[in-house]
């Protein structure tokens, strides 16, 4: 019986303590959804009471005065097309180092990785930038976004086409496939959920990015989500509820996102982690 | 069958050529510029040779004090972000209620933007009329209640806990899914054996555990050292430049067009970084060298 109280006790601490880290997670969250709903009287600093009134008009002054169906639809097409390329060209570069696996191949692929650890010079950067004609420019800031994401995308996709058995291969060049189809139609959808995961990830992190666009962008007319609500910020320091609607809905794409996409964010964490 | 045939070299050329064009050749040029007197001030480019690397390293200067505070950014935000998170992953795998809302929860964070967590936690933590003093006042312990962003003493130290805040439940998740890899047999078989929760942890988690936490560890070095965000959008280095990083210090000779110190500062990391990134390499790699 002893046992039995001794084993109650611990799992009674243990649900207490998941509670306790929980709310210290959601605490910061709940500050911005509660105050995005306050009228301007009532949210003159962050605090955690309810409105006293309900209002939805702060959502509509945001779209209008912070220009947000502009930054969504430029946040949009950064990351949407960031995404794309980065998993077209990582999932073909993942392929083709792991399928021949030279040492040649290898040094190659350890090269890309290193990707992940070097940190980008800025400052030359825009020397780069100037020189190639992709400052200032959208397509600039999707190849800059696509350079970033390259070699964790190839990292986690080498792992997953290494899954995919050679044999398919093998047969589909006895029957005649060229390497595009034998890409494109047989490697490819077999690697799908892999791709999603890829995907996601390189999504969710070049649509909070902010540096690129912040010193590769010279007018606020081109810039994404991120930097809209840092801008508009920046003019209303005191309308905490202002901010905190301009904020939900810049977070709102990404949370929903997380939500649908759970599973593969977190197959994704672990390609690297986990063997087998 | 013929490799080079069927795995063309082509396909891995987009990758290879946007990656090697934005990522590697600013570095390299980096490097270059660093021996120049390059700035937004003068349009000739005169060699300096180690002028500018004697300015980074010399003592009467405060970038050393900023490489400093780097790494004990990237030392206290891994130890507790591994400690934290193996705790958490650790009660999250047992038997408690919910389990799967507190773990959502918990990696929420991870997909919100920092800037936007920056600007958040800056309104929290303001002295005056911040979020978490109020709370601490209004329970009768408004001693705790601090200039949380603004003391120079515990400044640094606020930036870290926010930023543990925000990293602890991406290293848990990734320590969940290892745990929940180890096969049940082995807690069965240690039952049979008497062994206690505790001892199952050190022999049994921990080891099974160790590539898990191995790749964690890479990643939360890889991101301290490389900091940015974070700092920018909490305290920009201030107050004065007690949480100045290296990331915000080259930012700042960015934005005074004093570039060659910029690239300076960059480089010497880049260096750095590519020799033990080489380490780091090997250790995220190491499965599939066995393999």
């Amino acid at each position: 019986m002893n046992n039995k109280t001794k084993q109650f006790t611990k799992t009674f601490l243990k649900n207490v303590l998941s509670w306790i880290i929980s709310i210290i997670m959601l605490v910061p969250l709940a500050l911005i959804v509660v105050n995005a709903f306050k009228p301007d009287s009532e949210a003159l600093t962050l605090s955690l009471t309810l409105p006293k009134v309900w209002t939805f008009d702060n959502f509509a002054v945001v779209v209008e005065k912070g220009k947000l169906l502009r930054s969504f639809l430029n946040s949009f097409l950064y990351a949407g097309s960031a995404t794309l390329i980065t998993i077209l060209l990582g999932s073909m570069a993942a392929y083709v180092f792991s399928r021949r696996r030279g040492r040649k191949e290898t040094l190659v692929y350890m090269y890309m990785v290193l990707g992940i650890v070097i940190p980008i010079n800025y400052v030359a950067l825009m020397k780069v930038m100037q020189v190639t004609h992709l400052n200032n420019k959208a397509i600039g800031i999707i190849l800059l976004y696509t350079a970033m994401q390259l070699p964790f995308t190839v990292f986690l996709l080498y792992g997953f086409v290494s899954k995919v058995p050679v044999e398919l291969d093998e047969a589909a060049v006895i029957d005649g496939c060229g390497p595009f189809r034998l890409f494109f139609r047989i490697v490819m959808p077999m690697m799908r959920s892999s791709m999603v995961t890829a995907g996601v990830l390189c999504f969710l992190n070049t649509w909070n990015e902010f540096v690129m666009p912040l010193y590769f962008l010279n007018s606020s007319e081109k810039w994404p989500m991120t930097l809209a609500v840092y801008n508009f910020f920046g003019q209303y320091e005191k309308s905490w509820n202002l901010i905190c609607a301009d904020i939900l809905l810049t977070c709102l794409p990404v949370i929903i996102l997380y939500l649908v996409c759970q599973k593969y964010i977190v197959g994704g964490q672990t390609a690297g982690a986990v063997k087998g | 069958m013929k490799k080079a045939k069927i795995y063309p070299w082509y396909f891995a050329a987009g990758a290879l050529l946007i990656y090697t064009l934005l990522a590697v050749v600013p570095g390299i040029v980096g490097i270059g510029y660093s021996f120049t007197d390059w700035s937004a001030y003068s349009k000739e480019l005169h060699f300096v040779g180690f002028k500018n690397f004697q300015q980074v390293f010399s003592a009467d200067q405060d970038y050393l004090k900023y490489i400093m505070n780097t790494l004990v950014f990237t030392a206290v935000t891994t130890i507790f972000k591994t400690g934290l998170g193996l705790l958490f992953a650790v009660v999250l795998c047992s038997n408690i209620k919910l389990k799967n809302f507190h773990r959502g929860v918990m990696y929420l964070p991870s997909v919100l933007s920092i800037l936007i967590i920056g600007l958040v936690f800056g309104s929290i933590l303001n002295p005056k009329n911040g979020f978490l003093n109020s709370i601490l006042r209004s329970v009768g312990l408004g001693a705790l209640a601090q200039k949380w962003l603004v003391d120079p003493k515990i400044a640094f130290g606020s930036v870290m806990a926010v930023d543990i805040w925000r990293g602890t439940g991406y290293i848990m998740t990734m320590l969940i899914v290892g745990i929940l890899a180890i096969p049940s047999v082995y807690y069965e078989a240690a039952s049979v054996d008497g062994a206690t929760g505790f001892q199952k942890f050190i022999h049994i988690t921990l080891p099974m555990l160790r590539q898990t936490l191995a790749v964690t560890i890479v990643l939360n070095v890889l991101y301290g050292l490389k900091v940015f965000d974070i700092v920018y959008a909490l305290t920009n280095g201030g107050p004065g430049h007690v949480t100045e990083v290296m990331y915000t210090a080259v930012f700042k000779q960015f934005s005074q067009g004093l570039y060659a110190l910029g690239t300076t500062i960059s480089s010497v990391m880049f260096i750095f970084m590519v020799v033990i990134g080489y380490f780091m390499i090997k250790i995220l790699t190491r499965d599939e060298v066995i393999e």
